[in-house]
């Protein structure tokens, strides 16, 4: 299958190792992957942020781009539901590509949930709002995960709660998002996993960057570099 | 703390982000709060998993909402025909000042200088018994967590259970300080705090003669209110006096009775986490010789009609206040309620008091007090998009204000103008990417192959406050791919 990365401005300018990790492992599995180059943003920071006006170019810039491709696959789930939900909502009336999150790419379309990844580490998952409620995801995620070699997979209390994150709003109400932020980070230690994993490098940033402050042991890695991973070349 | 305010909004309220922060800062609190609300939402999702039909009632409860609000002035014209027919009497007030000088007048016209008051958000919202004090009229709250705030001349904090932010020492050293009669060695087991409180009450229902209350419901067809409630603290206001008054905004309104049904299964379930609420009492007009003998119902807008005439925004007046939304928000659990401002709080206060009260410093900042979670919208029996409401009242807050300079407006056109097109991005990325070589600071275990930045300047401090960011990557994909990435 001919498959077209939006790979979103965050992880293009901030995570390339996401982006190489969906383009390995889709062509592992057999399937062509294209990078559009004029791709830039989905314009979700823009509209979540009341700068709807600014927004607008952005999401007639993503439907040019990405017209004709017949999937679509993000490794972000907040961008591909900013994309399917509210992108209609900003431009009325645009043709718009099949987009999928990446775990819906692999378990929905690709009916794969055994990508042949091998990834010798305990991991948590942290299901973003984005992946649970807007999109959906329920555990196409951990089903993944589960099917990777070498792979513990520790259970997440609170798993459901927002990490805090929430684009400008962890500068906004940067108090209120760190608290939360910490609160989530301290069930993560509790589980003792050495990594922690997620579909949107954004949450990861926040938590990451929390984790990091306070010297935490811990790793956070896009879900798609934990599936790309094999024994011959691990993450 | 005082009880003084404008209407809707507390007086002087700070923007969120500041309100915040002293809650965020005690620890008791913040303790207090997560216990109650883990509590509430627990008994809220066994009882709304026991109905297999749960998803169809919130579907319904949502339709019925919306097609009232569509004819909204018809279905008030009946209700008020019915009201009267049934021996009662109708105020329309425009505002918190018309409705608080009505019921004034009413209350004043009994000669009484005590009411009693069965808790109620409308009367809050427009300060009413601030309104009766200054007329030398004293309130007495019956209910007893609105009981708790008044005798501690405190806020409530929450929609359902204005005391959250109390716990039973707290309530104990109040009681025993402030309510006459208390025994000298009363402890902080529930049911000696609530014995203190019955007998305090008790003696305020044997002597009142006019009541105030709300309503949770107005069935238009019948003309008949509906009150549900969980102490019976609210059967004695709605039975025992001679004079009712009942003060309630517009969008109360529903049409039949058996559109009543469908909210008499959504709200105790939403609210307390109960299959049924203990009390519920319904009432129309006058009855000769059982109840009150004088009912007066004040029909508020107060703000009201200017958000049914936003096409997202009204979605707000479907509100049943059962504060589900409040329990499950991550937000409200770490800040509670006063930081919202307002009578209304968490994310259903966030949509409502912005539209209530455009003009106030807080409604400025509480479209922006969510990170969009989207909890709220999961669990509301009404299907309020709340998320959606928030993005559409930042948009308003954001386009009142242009033409006036800020560094936000700045930064985000900006971004608008380098993400617009991908050569720009790229030079951007380019630049970026030449950071990496400065030594920024020790390698990242949590980003192996990158290192922490611990500071940053401008606007990103309140990030680095509490966060590290990892330094930019040496290369972006885009250049990974024009060199490499395409042609293995």
């Amino acid at each position: 299958m001919r498959i077209a990365l939006f790979l979103t401005c965050v992880n293009d300018t901030m995570f390339p190792g996401t982006g190489k990790a969906v383009v390995k492992l889709l062509r592992r599995l057999g399937h062509t992957v294209v990078f559009p180059e004029e791709q830039t943003c989905c314009g979700q920071m823009h509209l979540n942020s009341g700068y709807r006006r600014e927004c607008e170019p952005l999401v007639r810039s993503f439907a040019a781009t990405f017209a004709g491709f017949d999937a679509v696959v993000v490794p972000s789930a907040s961008c591909a539901g900013m994309i399917r939900e509210l992108h209609p909502e900003v431009v009325p009336g645009l043709a718009a590509p099949p987009v999928h999150e990446l775990t819906e790419l692999l378990v929905d379309v690709l009916g794969v949930e055994d990508v042949g990844a091998y990834f010798p580490h305990t991991v948590t998952y942290h299901p973003t709002c984005h992946s649970l409620r807007m999109l959906g995801l329920g555990d196409r995620p951990t089903r993944l995960l589960r099917a990777v070699r070498g792979l513990e997979l520790l259970e997440l209390p609170g798993a459901e709660e927002c990490c805090g994150f929430g684009g400008t709003f962890a500068m906004k109400n940067a108090g209120v998002s760190a608290a939360m932020g910490a609160d989530k980070a301290a069930n993560v230690r509790r589980t003792g996993a050495a990594v922690l994993a997620a579909a949107d490098n954004s949450c990861l940033v926040h938590l990451g960057g929390g984790l990091s402050r306070d010297g935490a042991p811990v790793r956070v890695m896009h879900l798609a570099e934990i599936l790309a991973s094999t024994e011959e070349d691990p993450a | 703390m005082s009880g003084e305010r404008t209407d809707v909004v507390w007086l002087g309220s700070p923007a969120f982000p500041k309100a915040a922060e002293k809650a965020l800062a005690d620890d008791r609190l913040r303790g207090n709060l997560r216990n109650a609300t883990t509590t509430i939402r627990g008994k809220r999702a066994r009882v709304v998993g026991e109905r297999p039909d749960w998803a169809e009632l919130r579907d319904a409860g949502a339709a019925i909402k919306d097609a009232t609000l569509a004819d909204l002035a018809g279905h008030l014209e009946r209700l008020e025909a019915e009201v009267t027919a049934a021996g009662g009497t109708v105020h329309w007030a425009r505002d918190a000042a018309e409705a608080n000088r009505i019921v004034t007048g009413l209350v004043k016209a009994t000669g009484e200088t005590e009411v009693v008051k069965v808790k109620s958000m409308a009367t809050q919202e427009i300060g009413l018994n601030e309104a009766l004090a200054a007329e030398g009229v004293t309130a007495h709250e019956t209910d007893l967590a609105e009981l708790i705030v008044q005798l501690a001349d405190d806020r409530p904090s929450h929609i359902l259970v204005p005391a959250i932010h109390r716990n039973r020492a707290e309530i104990r050293e109040l009681f025993a300080r402030q309510v006459p009669g208390a025994p000298a060695d009363l402890t902080d087991d529930p049911a000696a705090l609530a014995e203190v409180a019955r007998r305090y009450l008790r003696e305020r229902f044997l002597a009142a003669r006019v009541a105030i209350s709300g309503a949770n419901f107005m069935v238009a067809e019948t003309g008949t209110l509906v009150v549900l409630e969980s102490e019976g603290n609210g059967r004695m206001c709605l039975t025992l006096p001679e004079t009712l008054i009942s003060v309630v905004g517009i969008e109360k309104t529903i049409p039949t009775w058996r559109d009543l049904e469908v909210f008499l299964q959504l709200l105790p379930r939403s609210s307390t986490g109960e299959r049924m609420n203990p009390y519920t009492t319904v009432w129309t007009g006058v009855t000769p010789g059982d109840g009150p003998q004088d009912f007066h119902l004040v029909l508020l807008d107060n703000g009201r009609t200017e958000a049914l005439a936003d096409e997202i925004g009204r979605s707000a007046l479907r509100c049943i206040r059962c504060s589900a939304c409040l329990n499950v928000c991550p937000v409200y659990e770490r800040t509670g309620g006063h930081a919202y401002g307002s009578v209304y709080p968490g994310p259903i206060g966030a949509i409502l008091t912005p539209q209530l009260r455009p003009d106030e410093e807080v409604s400025a900042s509480l479209p922006f007090a969510s990170s969009l979670c989207g909890a709220c919208y999961e669990v509301c029996p009404v299907k309020i998009d709340i998320p959606r409401a928030l993005i559409h009242l930042r948009e308003k807050a954001v386009d009142a204000k242009r033409g006036h300079p800020s560094a936000e407006r700045a930064a985000m056109k900006l971004a608008a103008w380098t993400l617009g097109n991908p050569r720009r991005l790229s030079a951007a990325q380019n630049v970026a990417s030449l950071t990496a070589r400065l030594p920024l600071g020790r390698p990242s275990r949590t980003w192996p192959g990158r290192r922490r930045i611990k500071r940053l300047p401008g606007p990103g401090r309140a990030w680095s406050r509490t966060r590290d960011v990892p330094s930019p990557p040496p290369q972006s994909f885009r250049r990974w791919w024009r060199e490499e990435g395409e042609e293995q």
